[in-house]
């Protein structure tokens, strides 16, 4: 078995060889460990993904809009990067859209970070398949294995904002039981169990 | 009163001074000391022939956790022995592996170990070497044992060591542990402490099998080596270019290190009134030390001025010290560093620097908990920051940097690259050798200049990451910007590929906060150490002092 830390070091160089900078080849060494840390295929999807564009570098959006198109298919990991960049502005967009993008699985660490950052969960929406990402912590997922998607016709990132799941008739149920821990206060222990005076107007 | 603060990171973190270090009460094989003394130290299996060869298996441990050694000796052809990454045999390989292996671990382990890097382990181990015999001290003491005599402790003083180690690796190397997955661990959060356990290990292991080859020999006459000779060897090591890149890419521990060491020094000076007590321990550790002084050897005329330079700087302290009044003066240990610092060399500065922390335990014990750092927290770029925090923290980070000229043919003479033979860092001149297109990102003055230069020309209320959205080829350095704001000491303020550059100075400074000594330069990319020297062995070190590393050849 690879270490995660093997897996980082070789998808970082193998980045660099196929033309990326560096700084973003650090970024993929991260994300494909991350990937494969939450047992998706991270290396199976780079390795194809860098055999593709292995002549054919690809070009990255000139920035990221509600809606998302280009006249090539769109890079998952330049797409990524910008998003991890620019998360605190764009997340004022809600929802983003992206159309054609090549090997999507490759753009959900950096989602996964930007929820981090932007202190949201973050759900993404490709070919049937939704994956809920919360604060770098976990990655949910309706679907039992995830495949190395070559291709997103399609691909929705949503915000998330921050609130509860249940309702308010649901938490005073609760915090009702919860009141049963407390002991009720006789005027004994009014007088002598709290820290403060009885009058306070001196 | 003087105002005492931390060293400028300006002053501290030059090339020539980080490679002045030496080992301190900070350092990591003397932290493990401490750390494990009152765990059991224990062997569990030797298996070895009549020529010492075979397994054997050591154990550390207390309460529930346990760890444990596994060492494998072979014959080796004499052609066969090298020191150099590309040796394919070695005289032994070990591996320190996570709790009490099974028969079939040790079956596995024997398949891989011996074979390093082109075998795979599990990460059930954590950390992996490898040993070469000092063959002349080998053999040497194997003759005078099991004839009845001990060996010559001049000769032994030439090296220190049965063996030496040419690689420790871990943290996920070859399929070892990922580092996350132990870093919580109470015992073992100091930096490289599992790989300070191997080598202690190792040494043990050194000492036992001799006294096996030398009974096997002569069972009738043999006798075991004496404490005393066994406690003044410790692991030699030999350290080339890996080290170097490594506190390049690891800023934030790097200052972690630097930054313990400072504030150290700073608590030190600060100290109002110094007790006679204390004094007398400093006194002790230099008297001691000079004598270790005198068994460095090295064939290295760069290591020689160094060694001569400390051992004249150190009269000369020793001059001036026998003339202070200490008990009667506020401050004595700043008084001593000004001193110091205005009238000796980088290589005895920092050698005092070192010993001014021997007697103040409650200093440096809480800093030793510092020394890891997780560069993981600091990896995101906050790039929704402006280009004007970008300019504001190059110009009062990098101010020596920024002078550096690198229009000039030798302020770029280098450059770093991976060999594809062996997967390790290398250094070439980049206008004699072929392969500078693929340089490592390690030339970071380089790289801050350029950073800077382009900046100059751009809007400084643009965001960072709409300038990163062009620039691509400068991630890397912004990284290293915004983590050099927050870690004054996570940076070499010098230029990696210089043609002045000196590339052992980069070992020895992490060579140093290992705690080796004896730094024996074979060229200005190699060198020996050694490791342990004078350490107790396992069955004292629960009686040990910290004071140990002083007494080797005393």
């Amino acid at each position: 078995m690879m270490s995660f830390s093997e897996i980082e070091i070789v998808s970082k160089r193998a980045s660099k060889s196929k033309g990326y900078s560096w700084g973003i080849s650090e970024e993929i060494g991260k994300s494909v460990r991350l990937l494969e840390m939450f047992n998706l295929p991270g290396i199976s999807t780079l390795n194809q993904y860098l055999k593709k564009i292995s002549s054919n570098h690809p070009k990255k959006l000139k920035n990221i809009d509600k809606t998302n198109k280009s006249d090539g298919e769109i890079c998952p990991i330049y797409t990524g990067v910008s998003i991890l960049d620019n998360c605190n502005q764009i997340q004022e967009f809600k929802v983003i859209k992206f159309f054609n993008m090549n090997y999507p699985l490759l753009i959900i660490p950096f989602l996964s970070r930007s929820s981090e950052i932007v202190n949201k969960q973050i759900c993404l929406n490709l070919n049937d398949c939704k994956y809920i990402l919360n604060s770098n912590k976990t990655i949910l997922t309706n679907i039992e294995k995830s495949g190395d998607f070559e291709n997103a016709s399609e691909l929705t990132i949503e915000f998330l904002e921050n609130k509860n799941l249940f309702t308010d008739i649901e938490w005073k149920e609760l915090y009702k039981m919860s009141e049963d821990t407390f002991v009720p206060e006789t005027e004994s222990l009014k007088n002598s169990a709290a820290g403060a005076g009885l009058t306070d107007n001196d | 009163m003087h105002n005492i603060n931390l060293r400028h990171p300006e002053n501290v973190m030059k090339l020539s001074r980080l490679g002045s270090f030496h080992q301190s009460k900070l350092s990591f094989l003397r932290s493990f000391i401490r750390e494990f003394k009152y765990w059991e130290f224990k062997r569990d299996i030797f298996e070895l022939d009549k020529n010492g060869y075979g397994v054997a298996v050591y154990s550390v441990r207390k309460n529930r956790r346990v760890y444990s050694l596994i060492c494998f000796s072979q014959h080796i052809n004499a052609n066969e022995r090298s020191d150099r990454v590309i040796a394919t045999k070695w005289d032994a390989a070990f591996v320190l592996h996570d709790g009490v292996p099974n028969q079939n671990d040790i079956e596995r382990l024997k398949q891989n170990v011996p074979r390093q890097e082109i075998g795979r382990m599990s990460s059930k181990e954590l950390a992996l070497s490898r040993a070469n015999k000092s063959v002349r001290i080998f053999d040497h003491v194997i003759n005078a044992l099991s004839i009845g005599n001990q060996p010559d402790i001049n000769f032994l003083n030439k090296v220190g060591y049965l063996y030496r180690t040419t690689a420790v690796y871990g943290s996920g190397k070859f399929g070892l542990a990922d580092r996350f997955r132990i870093k919580d661990r109470r015992e073992i959060c100091g930096p490289f402490r599992l790989e300070m356990m191997l080598v202690y290990l190792v040494r043990q292991f050194t000492f036992d099998q001799i006294n096996h080859i030398s009974k096997m020999k002569n069972p009738e006459q043999s006798v075991k080596l004496d404490k005393k000779i066994a406690r003044n060897l410790g692991i030699g090591n030999s350290t080339g270019l890996g080290m170097a890149p490594f506190i390049v890419n690891h800023p934030t521990l790097l200052h972690q290190w630097i930054y313990n060491r400072e504030k150290a020094l700073k608590e030190i000076r600060l100290i109002k009134q110094v007790s006679q007590k204390e004094i007398n321990h400093f006194k002790f550790c230099l008297e001691k030390s000079k004598k270790n002084i005198d068994t460095w050897y090295t064939d290295s005329d760069y290591q020689n001025k160094k060694i001569e330079s400390l051992k004249n700087d150190l009269k000369k302290f020793e001059e001036y010290f026998l003339t202070i009044d200490y008990l009667s003066k506020n401050n004595f240990w700043n008084e001593i560093y000004l001193w110091i610092d205005k009238h000796l060399e980088e290589e005895c500065s920092e050698y005092l620097i070192s010993m001014m922390m021997e007697p103040y335990d409650r200093i440096i014990e809480p800093l030793v908990k510092n020394m890891s750092s997780d560069e993981e927290k600091y990896f995101n770029i906050p790039a929704s920051r402006k280009i004007l925090d970008l300019k504001e923290i190059i110009t009062s980070k990098y101010k020596s940097i920024l002078k550096i000229n690198f229009k000039e043919k030798r302020s770029n003479t280098f450059f770093w690259f991976i060999s594809k033979n062996k997967e390790e860092p290398r250094i070439a001149n980049r206008f004699d050798e072929y392969g500078s297109d693929l340089e490592q990102p390690l030339a970071i003055a380089r790289d801050i200049n350029q950073l800077y230069q382009k900046i100059l020309k751009e809007n400084l209320s643009r965001t960072v990451a709409d300038f990163l959205s062009d620039n691509d080829e400068l991630r890397h350095i912004i990284r290293r910007i915004f983590i050099s704001e927050k870690f004054q000491y996570s940076e070499i303020q010098d230029n990696t590929i210089s043609e002045s550059l000196v590339p052992i100075d980069m070992l020895r400074l992490k060579l140093s906060f290992f705690g080796a000594q004896k730094f024996d330069p074979k060229s200005d990319k190699w060198l020996r150490i050694c490791m342990y020297q004078g350490a107790p062995l396992a069955d004292e070190i629960k009686n040990s002092d910290d004071t140990w590393i002083f007494s080797s050849v005393n």
